[in-house]
């Protein structure tokens, strides 16, 4: 009995020693800037400050070399916070969020063949360059929802991606994996957009779609500073939004593609505005 | 005759009964019928257009050029004129460069066409002659003929192979053409023999056509070419499980069948170097099966290239129930089209229509790990291990599991009981890694 | 307004076959095993099998409500590892093992790990297992078959007391061993039931549901351990025979070692897979603390397959330099 607990003792002061010298050895510096900083960070590691994780992105703040407010998830609250520990001003960016501009849901737009084969938007688009009919539109297939890290985007019941507004963090996430580029970054105070990715003409599109836009440029007519048509597809020129203008130029549409997101998601969503 | 064969595969029902006594009979076109001819129907840079809107053409006449070593010019398939040179839908459901040209009804050929006597001509010539005409690989793959009879001078090659195995299901149309025009084929692999400086020709066809086999044999008799019979197997007509069969050689891997000395050509590729240098015709016909249980009478059809595939249903009765797919090519590689709006380019082998109930639609189901595809694989690679990788993103991974070496034959996903669309994941990977290699 | 067309990947037909098809062949080949079962012990066999299925196919059902994934309890495999757990408990055991037994074969060995395709180890095994560890009395009470008296005797068991007391066979128990091909012993069925599994083995062959490497391998370093050991010393050491029809080890080499899901896929690694299960049993039969090794040996091997999977990629086509 004597012996097992003298060999055991000894074992585990043994393994204390050896384990408090390798501590004092190996140990690594960090600045307790860095851990500070990477305590209050969302921890989500989604790279939209492009830096590799909260850990990639603490370390360049304490270098000096990121700007704070690059943390888009975290917002204002961790940029004050950030602030604080370094010691510097808090200059907030705009915060931005991402827009599907697309409403044409398996409802309101066509398919030009049935897919059969792996539930993916990349998947799909790689034959024959999707099902929908529309070149620019929505697949649905949902590639989005899985890149977001805060659960913030939605598929319809009728395959239409929406996003929720308050959710996003703006880290783009979901702009770089949609293969149909339909998700676009806006100012969060813009709540008007245009929602159609089409560039093809006006007859083309009424064909394959109820709810695109046609290239009439009637929105540009009646708010000439907010809208500019680019090849048959209009858009918000979101340097010079002007709520007030972008709402009348929005009354004025006859396919209905231009939505005030602050009365509202697109048909078919859940979120609340 | 004993069957010589590779390992792997298998043997999918081959529905050439609906065919294979069909008599090659030529498509019509009648005047003003509209043929969209691409100007890029071959592996390789596309050929430029050198005719514009407005211009007449005669039939074989080149419209458009070739550009580089690794492309081949097009030519007008009839008479008649040019009306549009714009973008037109091909079969992948992309708009790519076409010339299209409204046929006059006359079908009167280039004067300027002239054949040459292989015999008297050098291999050179002989050559630039099959590329002037525009020969691609018939078979399917369209790969300019010319550069594949062009091998480096340290790759020293023995063996010519033809492909006469057709082992896709419902083709016959190289069956056909083997029974109807040997002689052509067998003069062709004669000016293909010299070409290559090569004095082993063998043709391999599989034992389900003993006819072709028969045929073949006869017409080769004292002419320094032989018959191969193979066993009915797919992919038995895959370029390097073809070779393994009849010589018992690996193409290496990453390689081509030059590296260890053998060079493959489609039967069908050599009845047209026959033609080409011959008599100066242009590759503008081809034949192709059109069947399917949509397709009221499955024939064997000599078509034009540019001719619509609504044309050629048409000649074979039209559609009968329910038209659910339609698929290019045979149904184990083929791929499907968008609509029969499409042109028959000078790779279409067959036009397959597929009813809504021949359509596959069951959900795919998680692997059960079975090993049913590591069985079935004729190029030993695990296809549920690397679509795995590949549908995680795991690139690397799946390189390493050999995914370069997959022929994309099909087999795996035919007898995959979990219902997992392999082949897609697999050529998914391949783009993949292609990509990750033209960054590095 | 007129169909659009149907558009995929290549291929675009199908040989016809589905995972569900397969499971239904499995309880087939089984069907065999489970008349002789039936007529051994009798109805309450039946009614103990009964209860194992339900408790599967209840399990994944309640598991996969509450994970709020589909319900695939239509395709089989739920119910096949319940007639699998039924042959490997007593055929007297209580409704509530066989149920419990279902329950934790299916939970524990499938639905936590993902359900269908993604578990480590053969369910009906882990069912088994557990059991076996938590009730151990219960699990090694069994009946004779036909006159159904209660006996804590397996032929297994008998051999590992009596050498473990004598040092060797008796004489007597080896003339009772004798019986044991013919089912004269508790708790198994000897030659008949055998000849049942190898004609479900057969089927299963012939459907191409499996392939002959895992069971003649399994079979084979069985045969070939045990008449090593035979020929060493008889006294001590029952024959190759002896071994190959008890225990389970036919139900093991062609139903349990065979699970796709839990075994290697490539062919030279099912052949490492089923030798490790041969001689693993046959060592865990002597040498081990039980005196039945065909559960533990393929849930050891289960948890080398992948490893076994690493390692035996086949040699892509073309990796031979060029000839001539």
């Amino acid at each position: 009995m004597i012996s097992a607990v003298i060999s055991l003792g000894g074992i585990g002061l043994g393994a204390a020693i050896i384990l408090g010298l390798a501590a004092k050895k190996f140990a690594v510096e960090v600045d307790p800037k860095e851990e500070a900083i990477l305590e209050v960070l969302p921890g989500a590691n989604c790279g939209a400050c492009g830096y590799p994780g909260c850990g990639g992105f603490a370390k360049a703040v304490v270098a000096g070399e990121a700007d704070p407010s690059s943390c888009t998830p975290g917002g204002k609250s961790v940029l004050e916070k950030i602030a604080e520990i370094m010691g510097v001003e808090a200059v907030a960016a705009e915060p931005t969020v991402a827009v599907v501009i697309c409403q044409g849901d398996n409802q309101k737009a066509q398919d030009k063949y049935r897919y059969l084969g792996i539930k993916t938007c990349a998947s799909a688009q790689m034959l024959a360059g999707g099902p929908k009919a529309c070149p620019g539109g929505c697949l649905g297939f949902g590639d989005c929802v899985a890149a977001c890290p805060f659960g913030a985007i939605e598929i319809t019941a009728e395959g239409l991606a929406v996003i929720d507004r308050e959710k996003c963090t703006g880290c783009k996430k979901c702009v770089s994996v949609c293969p149909r580029k339909v998700i676009i970054m806006t100012p969060k105070s813009a709540t008007v957009h245009v929602l159609c990715n089409s560039h093809d003409k006006g007859p083309a599109v009424k064909k394959y779609c109820q709810v695109g836009c046609i290239g009439c440029m009637l929105c540009k007519k009646n708010a000439e500073e907010v809208y500019a048509v680019d090849n048959f597809l209009a858009h918000v020129t979101y340097d010079t939004y002007d709520h007030e203008k972008a709402k009348a130029g929005m009354e004025k549409c006859p396919t209905k593609c231009i939505r005030d997101f602050a009365e509202g998601y697109p048909e078919g969503s859940t979120f609340q505005s | 005759m004993e069957l010589k064969t590779f390992r792997g595969g298998l043997h999918p029902p081959d529905n050439k009964k609906w065919s294979e006594k069909k008599a090659i009979e030529v498509c019509p076109l009648a005047e003003g019928d509209e043929l969209v001819i691409h100007l890029s129907q071959h592996i390789g840079a596309p050929a430029e257009a050198c005719v514009k809107k407005g211009d007449l053409v005669k039939k074989g006449q080149v419209i458009g050029t070739p550009k580089g070593f690794v492309s081949v010019p097009i030519h007008a398939s009839t008479s008649g004129e040019v009306i549009a040179v714009e973008p037109r839908i091909a079969t992948a459901g992309t708009m790519l460069p076409a010339v299209v040209i409204k046929a006059d009804g006359e079908d009167a050929w280039d004067e300027g066409l002239v054949g040459g006597d292989p015999e008297t001509m050098t291999p050179d010539e002989i050559k630039d002659k099959i590329k002037d005409a525009g020969i691609v690989g018939m078979g399917g793959a369209t790969f300019p003929t010319h550069v594949k009879l062009s091998p480096p001078e340290d790759k020293k090659i023995e063996y010519l192979i033809l492909n006469g195995v057709e082992c896709e299901p419902y083709l016959t149309a190289d069956d056909r053409l083997m029974l109807e025009d040997p002689d052509s084929i067998v003069e062709g692999i004669l000016i293909l023999k010299k070409v290559l400086g090569v004095d082993k020709a063998i043709i391999g066809i599989e034992a389900n056509k003993p006819d072709a086999i028969e045929t073949m044999t006869k017409a080769c008799a004292g002419k320094g070419v032989e018959v191969g019979a193979l066993k009915v197997q797919y992919p038995q007509g895959a370029e390097k499980q073809l070779i393994y069969a009849l010589t018992g050689r690996e193409v290496p891997s990453g390689g081509l069948p030059m590296d260890c000395g053998v060079v493959v050509q489609n039967v069908g590729t050599a009845a047209a170097v026959n033609d080409a240098v011959r008599k100066g015709i242009p590759l503008i016909e081809r034949i192709a099966t059109v069947s399917g249980a949509a397709i009221a009478e499955p024939k064997n059809l000599r078509i034009k290239i540019g001719q619509p595939l609504s044309k050629l249903v048409e000649f074979c009765g039209g559609i009968k129930g329910e038209l659910g797919k339609v698929i290019q090519g045979g149904p184990m590689m083929g791929m499907a089209a968008v609509s029969l709006d499409v042109p028959a380019t000078r790779g279409t082998s067959g036009l397959l229509l597929f009813t809504e109930d021949q359509v596959l639609k069951e959900p795919e189901g998680p692997c059960v790990r079975c090993g049913n595809c590591v069985r079935a694989c004729p190029a030993f690679i695990l296809p549920t291990e690397i679509a795995y990788m590949s549908r995680k993103g795991m690139i690397d991974e799946a390189e390493k599991l050999n995914a370069m070496d997959c022929i994309e034959c099909g087999c795996c996903t035919y007898i995959c009981p979990a219902r997992i669309p392999l082949i897609q994941s697999l050529r998914q990977a391949k783009g993949a890694i292609l990509a990750k290699r033209r960054k590095v | 307004m007129e169909k659009t067309l149907y558009l995929s990947s290549s291929p675009h037909v199908h040989e016809g076959g589905t995972t569900s098809q397969a499971m239904r062949a499995v309880i087939i080949a089984l069907l065999p095993c489970v008349g002789v079962w039936f007529f051994s012990f009798g109805l309450q066999s039946i009614v103990v099998m009964l209860l194992c299925i339900l408790g599967c196919v209840g399990g994944e059902a309640a598991c996969q409500k509450i994970m709020g994934k589909p319900l695939t309890i239509a395709d089989g495999s739920a119910a096949m590892t319940g007639i699998l757990l039924a042959f490997n408990i007593p055929p007297n055991s209580g409704w509530w093992m066989a149920l419990l037994g279902g329950i934790v074969a299916v939970v524990l060995g499938k639905q936590v790990f993902g359900g269908l395709g993604y578990n480590s180890f053969n369910p009906a095994l882990v069912g088994r297992t557990v059991l076996l560890i938590s009730f151990p009395v219960q699990m090694t009470t069994w009946v004779m078959p036909r006159t159904h008296e209660i006996t804590s005797a397996t032929p297994l068991s008998e051999i590992k007391m009596a050498v473990g007391l004598h040092g060797a066979i008796p004489d007597e128990l080896k003339a009772q061993l004798g019986s044991v091909l013919m089912g004269g012993f508790g708790g198994q069925l000897g030659v008949i039931s055998g000849f049942a599994l190898m004609l479900g083995g057969a089927y299963l062959l012939y459907r191409k549901i499996i392939t002959w490497h895992i069971p003649a391998t399994f079979i084979g370093s069985a045969f070939v351990l045990s008449s090593i050991l035979w020929m060493v010393d008889s006294s001590k050491y029952a024959s190759p025979v002896f071994h190959l029809f008890t225990g389970g080890l036919l139900l093991g080499a062609f139903f349990m070692a065979t699970d796709w899901v839990t075994t290697p896929i490539t062919p030279k690694g099912m052949l490492i897979f089923g030798t490790g299960c041969g001689v693993l049993t046959i060592l865990i039969r002597i040498f081990g603390g039980y005196p039945e090794g065909v559960a533990f040996s393929i849930l050891l091997m289960n948890a080398a397959t992948p490893v076994i999977d690493r390692i035996t990629v086949p040699k892509k086509f073309g990796l031979v330099p060029e000839k001539g």
